[in-house]
């Protein structure tokens, strides 16, 4: 069993999910420093479902995990699609200058 | 002892990584940075002793994601200079913004606790190995949610085919079909050729 308590793991995805966050702050005009962002969240959130599952002697979290691990795996192959459609179509993958959708 | 100590090498060495993911003036080293967070976080699973998960996260992340992020850095042309001028100004409100959510999970973090009662109760395997008790749970309990998940990755390629496919016009096509439907009195003539004579291309009289 394991020896590490589960709030170092806790610690460790905080952590991770924060820097992920700042990612999507900072790097607001590089879509794909956004989309790396968003991996790196779901990573966390994947190892705080891990640890609860570990932690709990549960298996579902780890079910749950490989969900989610598909959706972002989904969520990657979209966003990818997009940005190359986009950047065939305008030559420039700028975030900012993307507002054709508005009203 | 020794978990505890690849603990903090994976959980180290994870954070550097992803700070670098964030940080790295190269999207190509971004993605690489990527990679390695995956790999650490694949030996974090592995020290769990969820091995399934672990092996996915390297065959799924590092095999397939991380691989179509390179593809797509390397095919676009990313112009770098303004995206750093974009770093700087947005670091302030982003770093403002970090730092209590990171305050607030760590908080939420520290304040955990579980109920002896929850711990004592043993897993759930029947003594089986992790990838075979996933794996009994999720064709058992959790068949429909798996079956979703599956349409998910369907719905997911036929989108991504469909936003990337693109027909182009004056480009000449092999036509199947058509090539196949071809019969031979269609494209063939059979001639008799008299000696001496040679054949010409009137038709016959």
């Amino acid at each position: 069993m394991l020896t590490i308590p589960l709030s170092s793991f806790l610690t460790l995805s905080a952590l991770l999910f924060t820097l992920g966050a700042v990612g999507l702050f900072v790097a607001r005009k590089n879509i794909l420093t956004i989309l790396m962002s968003i991996e790196l969240m779901l990573l966390a959130v994947n190892i705080n479902f891990v640890a609860f599952s570990v932690h709990q002697h549960n298996l579902t979290g780890q079910v749950f995990a490989m969900i989610v691990l598909t959706v972002a795996a989904a969520e990657a192959a979209i966003g990818l699609a997009i940005l190359t459609t986009y950047f065939r179509n305008r030559g420039t993958i700028a975030v900012d200058d993307i507002a054709q959708m508005k009203g | 002892m020794i978990s505890s100590l690849l603990f903090y090498l994976f959980a180290g060495v994870l954070l550097a990584s992803a700070t670098m993911v964030v940080a790295a003036r190269n999207p190509v080293h971004a993605v690489l940075f990527l990679i390695l967070c995956f790999f650490n976080a694949a030996g974090l699973f592995l020290l769990m002793g969820a091995e399934f998960l672990a092996f996915i996260l390297m065959i799924v992340y590092v095999g397939a994601v991380a691989v179509l992020f390179l593809f797509v850095v390397m095919m676009l042309d990313i112009n770098l200079r303004r995206m750093r001028q974009e770093f700087k100004r947005h670091l302030p409100l982003g770093g403002a913004v970090a730092l209590i959510l990171a305050a607030q999970l760590v908080l939420l973090a520290m304040a955990w606790k579980t109920d002896p009662k929850a711990l004592s109760v043993p897993m759930a395997t029947n003594g089986l190995d992790n990838t075979r008790a996933l794996g009994g749970l999720l064709y058992t309990q959790y068949f429909y949610p798996f079956q979703v998940s599956g349409f998910i990755l369907l719905v997911a390629m036929v989108g991504a085919i469909t936003l990337t496919l693109r027909t182009r016009k004056g480009v000449l096509r092999q036509n199947v079909t058509r090539q196949l439907d071809r019969s031979v009195a269609e494209v063939l003539e059979i001639h008799k050729v008299p000696i001496g004579q040679g054949i010409s291309d009137d038709p016959k009289p």
